[in-house]
């Protein structure tokens, strides 16, 4: 066997040899260029178009190019050397100027090309007029910037958007932390799945900010029109979810082979299902309100979770896969969420129709549009029933039981795996409604979960890893941290001060607030 | 669709740079986890910090890039050490959140406002290399090698350097492992309170490792640097970590050769099915798909790659089965 495998890679070896070399290189598309993409200052995503880019060698033009509909263009060069790039300003929208920095002095800059290189060249854009309207006392161009960078942080990916705040400190200081406690609840609707998760089956689930974009994207779909695509993913996962309420309720009642069958023709019908209607496309064509999408992606959240932990996790655990192997699992799981979101959806930011322009409502100091405060008292609503759950039913009693240790809690007779799907169930339905709530207060774009991720991990961190009321109180401190903690710094770096709040949480407490001395290692 | 002119293009990419740069960030990553048990999810911290030590160096105060190598260096002594006191006395899996979460806010720093003077914020910063390339021993026109196996001078300098490094770093880790240090190390990965109780000092080992790790994460930060000759904040996202840690354990994880030999395959891998993806594009036999998806759908499959490696063979190409199911604590 070793013997033929090495055969065949000195086979391969010796075929990439005898390949000419002229015609490998001919696949790079003809060595030298510059390229780059011209994006609005306010969403760089968005291309502006029409922009001439004209390249000198010396004094001689020898190239121009004109920016496409994305804001893309590309010149090509004759070979290596100097050139010197000239942006023509008349070409540029009035609305905008050309952002001057180190390289790019008035819309011209010197490059320089090596062999072969198809070099990209970063030209950015400002509103007009926002250079000077710089206050005076700034000394150096640089102070100029970094003061830009602020005023754009709004639009950028990384911060928040927060309507109407405005006015003096104390005005400001309501409104952020109405903000604070809408950003808070999500993250702990969020984020008592990630925690029950962990405490239930030790798995730190990286794919649990996956499970939220899922949510946002399905209500999205449903709520836009769900033709073809939608009708599929709902057919395989009404398949997939018989099947595994079927093996919740039915293991014991029904012989095994007959009850393997059983769930599996589900799987095969709801997967024949939606080739059908993919055929059919855009033949059935349906659409509801948001409030119905919401419920619609809460219910496939929660199948989504409960086919994670029934054929992915149980048969690892089964296979006494450790710990550590289980965590990198869940990040490939991330990954392919993610980019499977991405290939059906799209790289677009979306909003939910018809909720985006709000007149504001005014509380005292502070004013929010009509759907945040919807979000709030949804939020709150469904954490006061996690919480009824938790504490009074059957389930919810087991759930903390198998959290709290899970050998006692099966040797008492608690039947931990169905427990445990239960867990998965609830967490996954959670996570998929605190997408919705989440992207209907922000945009819904394929990454947004993998965002909120890490403020979910700060968020059971700060509360203590394994304990659902944890994940709550943590969140909301989490929210309001991060909301404050732009009343004195760039916006920019909410997220960080949440994560910095998390390791400070790390040094003085690692059990977290409500987390029991013993749980750390 | 000539599948052969791919797989040439993707052996290429797999001794080319960016798999030299990959393997070396690796080799630190493989000192971390494979060797000491450290789950650390932000080794791309340790390369954000290294390139902008040679990018704030070389662009900002017109250093010479070999006071950028240095200045990076340090700024990755000072990362692993604030990292390493809070989070190396805790449980494996609250270094791992702790450390991805510290690369993030790095990333985001580094992406801010108010660090614009220095970092260019989002747009980052530009013009690196020349400092590296006046250096160059090769003819920076020419090209080198043979058949599909051509790379401009260039390259080929900046392949030298870094395989050099690989290389040397190879050998350093061998040597290491093999001695009374490493067996400490090794039996830290195994059993933490064992080599507690034979007296030895397990934060101050962890601490060395994580140091030494990040150091030459770091060095792989500073060669992406002056290889690209511009960097953005936004190249550093906790994808690249991924990406080592697929690469990792592909190759085998505990092992000298396990990052070299992973990182080329993840990047003939790579490449081969971004290729393959294109022609089918081209013949029109993916009519359903654009051209954005198809990075998409790369990166899905690495996920999916990292699943299947874990689930059926952990030990990844080279490793030994028995050394990586233990279950670090």
């Amino acid at each position: 066997m070793r013997t033929r495998l090495v055969t065949v890679l000195l086979a391969l070896i010796t075929a990439f040899l005898v390949i000419p070399g002229a015609v490998a290189t001919a696949d790079e598309q003809g060595g030298e260029s510059l390229h780059g993409q011209i994006g609005q200052p306010d969403d760089r995503d968005l291309g502006v178009e029409g922009i001439e880019i004209a390249v000198f060698e010396g004094d001689d033009e020898i190239e121009a190019a004109t920016t496409d509909s994305d804001g893309n263009w590309e010149v090509g060069l004759p070979g290596p050397g100097d050139y010197r790039v000239v942006v023509d300003q008349e070409s540029i929208p009035s609305e905008y100027e050309v952002r001057e920095t180190v390289l790019l002095v008035e819309g011209e800059a010197e490059v320089a090309v090596e062999a072969d290189e198809q070099r990209p060249l970063i030209i950015a854009l400002d509103e007009a007029g926002a250079a000077a309207e710089e206050p005076a006392e700034t000394e150096s161009p640089e102070g100029g910037d970094a003061t830009e960078g602020e005023e754009e942080a709004p639009a950028d990916d990384e911060a928040l958007e927060v309507e109407g705040v405005s006015g003096g400190f104390g005005d400001r200081f309501a409104q952020l932390t109405a903000a604070g406690l809408l950003f808070g609840l999500v993250i702990a609707v969020s984020a008592i799945g990630l925690s029950l998760i962990f405490g239930t089956t030790q798995i730190i689930n990286f794919s649990h900010g996956d499970m939220v974009t899922f949510g946002a994207m399905m209500a999205l779909l449903f709520s836009s029109g769900a033709a073809g695509m939608g009708n599929s993913l709902l057919a395989i996962f009404a398949g997939l979810g018989v099947a595994i309420l079927l093996g919740a309720f039915m293991e014991g009642r029904l012989g095994r082979t007959l009850l393997i069958v059983l769930q599996w023709t589900a799987i095969f019908g709801g997967i024949a299902l939606a080739t059908l209607v993919g055929v059919l496309g855009d033949g059935i064509d349906w659409q509801v309100p948001l409030w119905l999408a919401a419920v619609i992606a809460v219910a496939m959240g929660a199948v989504l979770g409960g086919t994670m932990e029934r054929y992915l996790w149980r048969p690892l655990r089964k296979r006494n896969v450790a710990l550590i192997q289980m965590f990198i699992v869940s990040i490939g799981v991330a990954l392919v969420l993610r980019h499977v979101i991405l290939v059906l959806f799209g790289a677009n930011r979306t909003r939910y129709a018809g909720f985006q322009v709000q007149e504001l409502v005014h509380l005292g100091p502070v004013s929010m549009p009509p759907r945040d405060l919807v979000i709030i008292g949804v939020a709150l609503v469904v954490l006061v029933l996690v919480a009824c759950l938790l504490q009074f039913t059957r389930i919810g009693k087991a759930m903390r039981a198998v959290s709290d240790n899970r050998d006692l809690a099966e040797s008492s007779g608690i039947d931990v795996d169905r427990v445990t799907l239960y867990v998965w169930l609830l967490g996954g339905g959670l996570a998929s409604l605190g997408g919705v709530l989440f992207g209907l207060n922000q945009v819904v774009d394929y990454e947004m979960g993998f965002r909120l991720l890490l403020l979910m991990f700060a968020a059971v961190i700060l509360g203590g890893l394994g304990t659902a009321y944890g994940a709550m109180v943590g969140g909301l401190a989490v929210g309001l941290v991060a909301m404050l903690s732009t009343l004195w710094f760039p916006a920019q770096l909410m997220n960080a001060w949440a994560l910095a709040l998390m390791i400070l949480m790390l040094l003085i407490r690692p059990q977290g607030l409500l987390g029991s001395r013993e749980r750390v290692g | 669709m000539d599948i052969l002119m791919i797989l040439a293009e993707a052996a290429r990419s797999a001794v080319g740079p960016v798999a030299a740069i990959y393997a070396l960030a690796a080799v630190g990553l493989n000192l971390h986890f494979g060797y000491t048990g450290l789950l650390n999810f932000g080794q791309v911290g340790f390369m954000l910090v290294g390139a902008y030590g040679v990018g704030i160096s070389v662009a900002v105060f017109d250093l010479p890039v070999l006071v950028g190598f240095l200045v990076g260096l340090g700024c990755a002594l000072v990362l692993a050490l604030l990292l390493g006191i809070p989070t190396l006395r805790l449980r494996a899996d609250y270094l791992a959140i702790t450390t991805i979460a510290a690369a993030e806010v790095l990333r985001l720093v580094y992406r801010a406002g108010f660090a614009e003077p220095v970092t260019n914020g989002v747009y980052g910063l530009q013009n690196l290399s020349s400092g590296f390339r006046e250096v160059n021993p090769f003819d920076a026109g020419g090209r080198y090698g043979f058949g599909a196996m051509t790379f401009t001078g260039n390259q080929m300098w900046l392949m030298a350097v870094t395989w050099g490094l690989v290389a040397l770093f190879a050998v350093f880790t061998w040597l290491l492992i093999h001695s009374p240090w490493g067996r400490v190390i090794k039996g830290v990965r195994e059993d933490e309170d064992a080599v507690r109780s034979l007296g030895k000092n397990v934060f101050a080992y962890k601490m060395q490792a994580l140091v030494l790790g990040g150091l030459i994460g770091a060095l792989a930060g500073a060669m992406l640097a002056v290889h690209q000759g511009a960097i953005q904040p936004d190249q550093f996202k906790p994808q690249v970590t991924f990406f080592l840690w697929v690469i990792l354990l592909l190759g085998g994880a505990g092992r000298v050769f396990g990052p070299i030999i992973g990182s080329m395959a993840f990047w003939f891998l790579m490449n081969f099915t971004d290729g393959f993806l294109k022609g089918l594009g081209r013949e029109g036999l993916l009519p359903f798909l654009d051209g954005p998806d198809y990075g998409a759908i790369q990166l899905a499959f690495v996920g999916l790659l990292l699943v299947l490696l874990i689930v059926f063979r952990p030990q990844g190409l080279i490793g030994d089965r028995k050394e990586m199911l233990i279950n670090v604590k």
